[in-house]
């Protein structure tokens, strides 16, 4: 059979468009392809799909099921953009926002941060949970990268490009429930006693301004910033993100 | 075989394992031994640490030389007696002395329900505990007698079998279920336990010849049978019968089940609460060696099989199959996702079984007389009978076999339960239920049960009982996924506001929307059931909540404001009235 015989074959539906998908596509795979956008913040293309934050929840069939993670397959219908379902997702975003501590206003991501662009691409408006203000360690230990705690989301985004694409293993995710946190592969336990360098993606990957590269704040200003001149929903806005510093308008 | 990933095969070599006995050296786990451990196993320092961090028994700081841990399960649990401990050994729960002899913390069910209270020291279950016992506990410890030296009798764990049933109640010879097996072959074998309606006994009740034959047919370097005795749902304390009187059986299920899958290893999973059964299931495996029940050729045949124990380390999420698999493997216990499911990618990404303790004692009974005899008890949908750990308030509490179909009230009858207001079918993440509803039955079409029974009469605090689970699954939350992680400390934090006077009805109603969303969009079966009693209490007894509630305020904040002073007040060392709100 052909490749696209089985396109042909193979669809599933979202929100009542039909779309075609490959075989060993996630629904997430199939729904990128087809420039539909399903809230995400753990899911990067390219990377082990990871399904822990939830935002890309959507109903197959009546069922719950991550769209990062559930292979796609044949007559699956799926709800997507429904009123309900963002809603859960909006809850799921003042609950990342409230687990940790995020001012936007004193924070380099600011225009940049896949959270806040969620965030406003879900009408969140405040926190609206009580905050849990957690106390946790900044890392300023390396010369080039800092590691702003306060600021993780636990996407682990960093823990999988540092082993998937850099081939090196810099980043875990240690302690258990909501006393989990990102810790660093050194017996020191700091970042500056591994082996990243700010050439590595993973010191570029974070969603949120949990790791930033340190002497390059403010280069761009805020106004002209990734989420000021995209929305997170636009097709092809991923590539995008990673391009921090330099904008799409700005070759 | 070595793997980076998983154990190399002997039992000390299993990070948990030497983790364990580092904890038990120096009373916690030292950054100098994350480092060594590191490299003995060549594991990344950051896996190393991110177990040490995970599991509830392993510590950064040093805990006492006599380290007591009390149950805080409804059944086994009495949180005020540890206070009174910790009152008199003048120590603050949760911290070790100044003088470093003696800690005193909670921890989640040890399963001793059926003769608590319980507690746990220097990981050694010690039973039955009463006020006077409690000054003999002080008095030697306060005298430095080390463990090993109390009285024997004060660690005595009882079966409290009240009630046989099939499984029970049926003798075993050891080896007939193998020899059965042998004989009759994989496919023959594989077909009685189809035939039998087996369903899985940890709860969910997946069919146990399908997983077999998927598991069977699933293509892989090797497959793996494991045996879960992570048993960790509170109320729930069968399995630990199963394992201390009949091993055996449990073996033979592994071991059958291994032949039928074409596996030569199995893995027995205890949970490091139960770490006081090892010596005996060791010898258990030893005997099995020299019958040769286990090991090459076993029966004299072409089959090789052996099997290792491995004991947790104090989290419950680990009863989840995926989680168990990870754990095995060295990390943390995160529930895997899924599609694939361990029969083709399990543990080391090979097809394998993870089966409940009772079922593979089942299974090793069918293997004997048959799939009829077994499908014969029991209702149309829930073949055979099931073991039940019956705790709370009663006047016999213990384990209990029934075949499926039994009503509650029966149950309640038997075990002398009177002015029940209340029944946790199945543990925190089954279901509660009222009188009546009493007449339902235990069966995977009506009541599910992976076991737990626990009784609550009309003289208890439901919102107490109902505020301990809640705390229970905030405490062992895997920490993965968004819902669960934040949403059960949400749930937990909302129920305390209630619990203190200080909730509104919009609390009810936040809290409500909150457990609705963990239950429905949690990565695994924890969060999934997580809201389990706060949403049944709420549909069944929604006047516990009701009772607790500010009434005459409109508005309610948060936090107290002038508890948030308190620090304002330390730093300034201030406590006058004008350093006080109203």
């Amino acid at each position: 059979m052909s490749d696209t015989m089985k396109e042909n074959n193979n669809t599933i539906t979202i929100d009542g468009r039909e779309i075609p998908f490959k075989e060993g596509q996630t629904i997430m795979d199939a729904a990128l392809a087809a420039d539909i956008y399903i809230p995400h913040l753990c899911h990067r293309p390219g990377l082990k799909p990871h399904g822990s934050c939830k935002l890309c929840t959507v109903e197959v069939n009546g069922r719950s099921a991550s769209a990062c993670t559930l292979p796609a397959a044949k007559g699956q219908e799926i709800s997507n953009n429904t009123e309900a379902l963002n809603g859960v997702r909006k809850t799921i975003t003042q609950m990342l926002f409230v687990e940790g501590n995020h001012f936007c206003p004193a924070c380099e991501k600011t225009g940049d941060c896949t959270l806040q662009a969620v965030a406003y691409h879900l009408d969140m408006l405040d926190g609206h949970f009580p905050q849990f203000y957690p106390r946790r360690e900044v890392d300023a230990s390396h010369p080039g990268i800092v590691l702003d705690r306060d600021r993780c989301i636990m996407c682990e985004l960093c823990v999988r490009t540092s082993r998937e694409m850099d081939g090196k293993d810099v980043f875990a995710i240690t302690g258990r429930g909501i006393d989990a946190k990102l810790i660093v592969n050194s017996a020191s336990g700091k970042l500056a006693d591994t082996d990243i360098t700010t050439d590595d993606l993973a010191a570029h990957i974070c969603p949120v301004g949990a790791i930033l590269i340190k002497e390059h704040g403010y280069e761009v200003p805020i106004g002209r910033r990734t989420f000021d001149l995209h929305t997170i929903a636009e097709p092809g806005v991923e590539p995008v993100i990673l391009r921090k510093g330099k904008h799409a308008d700005e070759h | 075989m070595e793997s980076h990933n998983g154990p190399t095969g002997q039992t000390g070599a299993h990070l948990l394992h030497r983790l364990f006995e580092v904890q038990q050296q120096y009373m916690h786990i030292p950054k100098q031994s994350i480092l060594e451990l590191a490299g003995e196993l060549r594991l990344p320092v950051s896996q190393v640490e991110s177990v040490v961090d995970f599991y509830s028994f392993f510590h950064r700081t040093p805990r006492g030389r006599f380290d007591l841990l009390f149950s805080n399960c409804t059944s086994c649990g009495d949180t005020a007696m540890m206070r009174s401990l910790c009152k008199r050994l003048n120590v603050t729960p949760g911290e070790t002395r100044a003088d470093g002899l003696v800690s005193i913390n909670e921890t989640s069910c040890i399963g001793m329900c059926d003769q608590g209270p319980a507690l746990l020291v220097n990981s050694r279950t010690l039973t039955g505990l009463t006020a006077i016992r409690l000054e003999q506990i002080a008095a030697q410890i306060e005298a430095g007698v080390p463990v090993p030296e109390w009285p024997v009798e004060w660690f005595r764990v009882q079966d409290n079998v009240r009630k046989n049933g099939l499984l029970l109640g049926t003798a075993f010879e050891t080896g007939s279920g193998l020899r059965a097996a042998l004989e009759k072959g994989p496919e023959a074998m594989l077909a009685e336990v189809t035939q039998s309606g087996l369903r899985g006994r940890g709860g969910a009740g997946f069919s146990t010849g399908m997983k077999w034959k998927f598991c069977r047919e699933a293509k892989g370097d090797a497959h793996y049978v494991v045996c879960n005795a992570d048993e960790g749902e509170p109320g729930t304390f069968k399995d630990r019968i199963l394992l201390s009187s009949h091993a055996h059986a449990v073996f033979e299920g592994m071991s059958i089940c291994g032949h039928i899958i074409g596996a030569s290893k199995g893995y027995l999973y205890l949970r490091g609460e139960y770490r006081y059964l090892l010596n005996d299931l060791h010898a258990v495996l030893k005997r099995r060696h020299k019958a040769r029940l286990l090991g090459k050729h076993i029966l004299g045949q072409a089959f090789d099989f052996d099997i290792e124990i491995i004991v947790g380390a104090g989290a419950y999420i680990c009863g989840e199959e995926s989680a168990l698999i990870e754990s095995m493997e060295q990390k943390r216990g995160i529930p895997r996702v899924r599609p694939p499911f361990p029969v083709t990618k399990g543990y080391l990404d090979q097809p394998t079984v993870v089966n409940n303790v009772e079922t593979l004692a089942a299974a090793a009974l069918i293997a004997v007389h048959g799939g009829a005899w077994f499908s014969g008890h029991g209702s149309e949908k829930s073949a055979g009978s099931k073991v039940l750990s019956i705790s709370g308030d009663c006047t016999t509490p213990g384990v209990y076999e029934y075949p499926f179909g039994v009503s509650i009230q029966r149950i309640l009858d038997d075990c002398g339960a009177e002015d029940v207001q209340a029944v946790q079918v199945g543990g925190p993440s089954g279901t509660l239920i009222a009188p009546d509803e009493f007449e339902r039955k235990l069966g995977f079409e009506d009541l599910a049960t992976g076991g737990s029974f626990m009784i609550y009469s009309k003289d208890r605090d439901l919102l107490k009982v109902i505020s301990n689970f809640t705390h229970f699954f905030a405490h062992e939350s895997c920490g993965f996924c968004t819902p669960c992680r934040v949403g059960t400390t949400l749930l937990k934090n909302g129920l305390d506001k209630i619990a203190s006077g200080h909730g509104t009805k919009s609390d009810v109603d936040e809290m409500y929307r909150m457990a609705t969303m963990v239950k429905r969009r949690s990565h695994c079966g924890l969060g999934q059931t997580a809201p389990n009693p706060l949403l049944d209490a709420l549909k069944r007894f929604p006047e516990v909540f009701e009772q607790r509630l500010v009434h005459d305020s409109e508005f309610e904040p948060h936090f107290d404001l002038d508890a948030a002073l308190e620090e304002a007040r330390q730093i300034s060392h201030r406590d006058d009235a004008e350093a006080h709100l109203a």
